[in-house]
């Protein structure tokens, strides 16, 4: 309804300029929080939009592999070449393959996977739904009594939160391989034992905390680029600071969440 | 076809306003079955903020809205989902959605709203739509590939496709050069011809509005100030009517 997409700012009154700054933080919040509500409510309840889920699937998943791989590919073969210096320097270059796998898994593999995903996904997003709300899309679907939320923002918040986890554990593959050729050419490592160093060191919960990380990073990324395009402002102006906004915070937000879940996952392997 | 005297929209004491704005002050309006009103006034009068109320994507702060015996306030749901199956809404934007293609955009709210319908029957659906607005060509194009005439046809076909009781026009020939706006002030009338539609046209095209109203209401300070027929609400000497019917022949 075109009532819920206006922008909590426009609700704010002329007031002095400290109470308008938290009238707006509050009223943004709630919006924010109503919108996150809304998105359970509407998953949960039939009916689902299975079709328009495994198409936008497709869009997040498939249409980012080239520029995972490549992302991904890269970062295994630059991080296990800035680490062989300081390893070197103790002696201890046979570590290489348990420390990038540390590395890759618990940290590289979802960041820059989530952070790939932002840039593409996310600004994609917020672009679209924006500039459908711009052009009155959004209203169209309403009136033809299809709920725009259901199939606009519900199936890209599902596909975004199923999609970058699937995306992150081929990130990681990807990015062990770059690794182990940059090690197979620098100390003759073979694969096998290059494998058996990396599975030696990683455990179940770095997989798990991973995985369950990086649902929260493709839920925040397809929620930031949903709400910022659902609420953009008309105008073509409008449509461009959406997806600049869906980018800049879902990225901010990103790293929270990476820094939360290393105290979180931290706290849990100390016990 | 002539319309009855049964009224299908009943507007009473409408009032809309967004903050220090008020856009309706009080707007009353009756619409009787198989008729066309074409709505006048100035740009940011409220004319759109009209008939969004009407189908509920707007809230109005005063007054009420009776559609088909419906009150558009009370709905919600699925009762407010059947209710706009019946009401079509031609956006002034057209608003195709432009990751489909003129099909997929017909079919959108026919296979939504109506259950069990085989391939075929859509797609007879679909070609039957686009033939009604004489654009069967352009069934595999992208709406971006369409100009902007043959946009307003399509988005008209899509709303067509549900059959709807009402239709409401928004602003359906801005922006569109003489030949094609009278193309598309034909098809509202054959719309009516045809199936029989009561239509409110929101213009502030005076062609339109002589073309397809068989009344024309205007809005003036927010309120219908005059409605009538085109020559009885021009044959008013107030100069704010006057200076609408007059523009073209300003310098």
């Amino acid at each position: 309804m075109q009532s819920d997409t206006t922008k909590p700012t426009d609700r704010v009154s002329d007031r002095p300029v400290v109470t308008r700054r938290l009238d707006r933080f509050l009223l943004g919040l709630a919006d924010v929080s109503s919108f996150i509500g809304r998105f359970f409510r509407e998953a949960l309840l039939p009916p689902y939009e299975f079709k328009e889920i495994v198409r936008q699937c497709y869009e997040v998943g498939f249409r980012s592999l080239l520029l995972i791989s490549t992302t991904g590919f890269i970062t295994g073969i630059v991080f296990t070449n800035q680490s062989r210096p300081s390893l070197s320097e103790f002696g201890a270059t046979s570590w290489l393959p348990s420390l990038i796998a540390i590395a890759i898994v618990r940290a590289l593999g979802p960041l820059v996977t989530a952070l790939i995903a932002a840039g593409k996904v996310g600004s994609s997003i917020g672009a679209e739904l924006g500039s459908m709300n711009v052009t009155e899309q959004i209203d169209a679907m309403e009136v033809s009594g299809t709920d725009p939320f259901k199939f606009l923002v519900v199936t890209r918040v599902l596909a975004t939160s199923f999609t970058i986890p699937l995306l992150t554990m081929y990130t990681i593959f990807v990015g062990l391989i770059g690794a182990y050729i940059n090690v197979n050419q620098n100390e003759q490592t073979s694969f096998t034992s290059f494998m058996q160093e990396v599975f030696g060191a990683i455990t179940y919960l770095d997989i798990f905390a991973s995985v369950l990380k990086s649902i929260v990073f493709g839920f925040t990324i397809g929620m930031v680029g949903c709400y910022k395009g659902y609420h953009s402002s008309k105008g073509t102006e409008g449509v461009g600071k959406a997806a600049n906004s869906a980018v800049v915070t879902s990225m901010f937000l990103v790293f929270i969440e990476e820094l939360l879940s290393l105290q979180i996952v931290g706290a849990i392997r100390g016990s | 076809m002539t319309s009855s005297t049964e009224p299908v929209i009943s507007i009473k004491g409408l009032r809309k306003s967004f903050g220090d704005l008020h856009v309706l002050r009080g707007v009353d309006l009756e619409v009787n079955r198989g008729e066309n009103v074409a709505v006048l006034g100035r740009s940011g009068t409220g004319k759109s903020v009209l008939i969004k109320l009407m189908v509920g994507l707007l809230k109005p702060d005063a007054g009420s809205i009776l559609v088909l015996g419906q009150d558009v306030q009370t709905l919600q749901g699925k009762e407010l989902d059947l209710f706009r199956q019946k009401v079509g809404f031609s956006f002034q934007s057209s608003a195709l959605y432009d990751s489909m293609s003129i099909r997929e955009n017909l079919e959108f709210p026919l296979v939504r709203n109506v259950r069990n319908l085989s391939r075929g029957e859509i797609d007879k659906a679909v070609e039957e739509a686009l033939d009604d607005v004489g654009l069967s060509q352009t069934i595999n194009q992208m709406p971006s590939e369409l100009s902007g005439g043959q946009r307003k046809r399509i988005g008209i076909a899509r709303t067509l496709i549900l059959k709807p009781d009402i239709m409401l026009y928004d602003e359906p020939t801005a922006g569109l050069d003489p030949i094609t706006s009278i193309e598309i002030n034909n098809l509202i009338n054959e719309v009516r011809e045809r199936f029989g539609a009561t239509s409110i046209i929101i213009t502030h095209d005076l062609t339109c509005a002589k073309t397809t109203g068989d009344r024309v209401a205007m809005l003036l300070d927010g309120k219908f100030e005059r409605v009538g027929t085109f020559e009885d609400v021009f044959a008013d000497p107030d100069e704010r009517i006057q200076q609408f019917y007059n523009y073209k022949f300003v310098n």
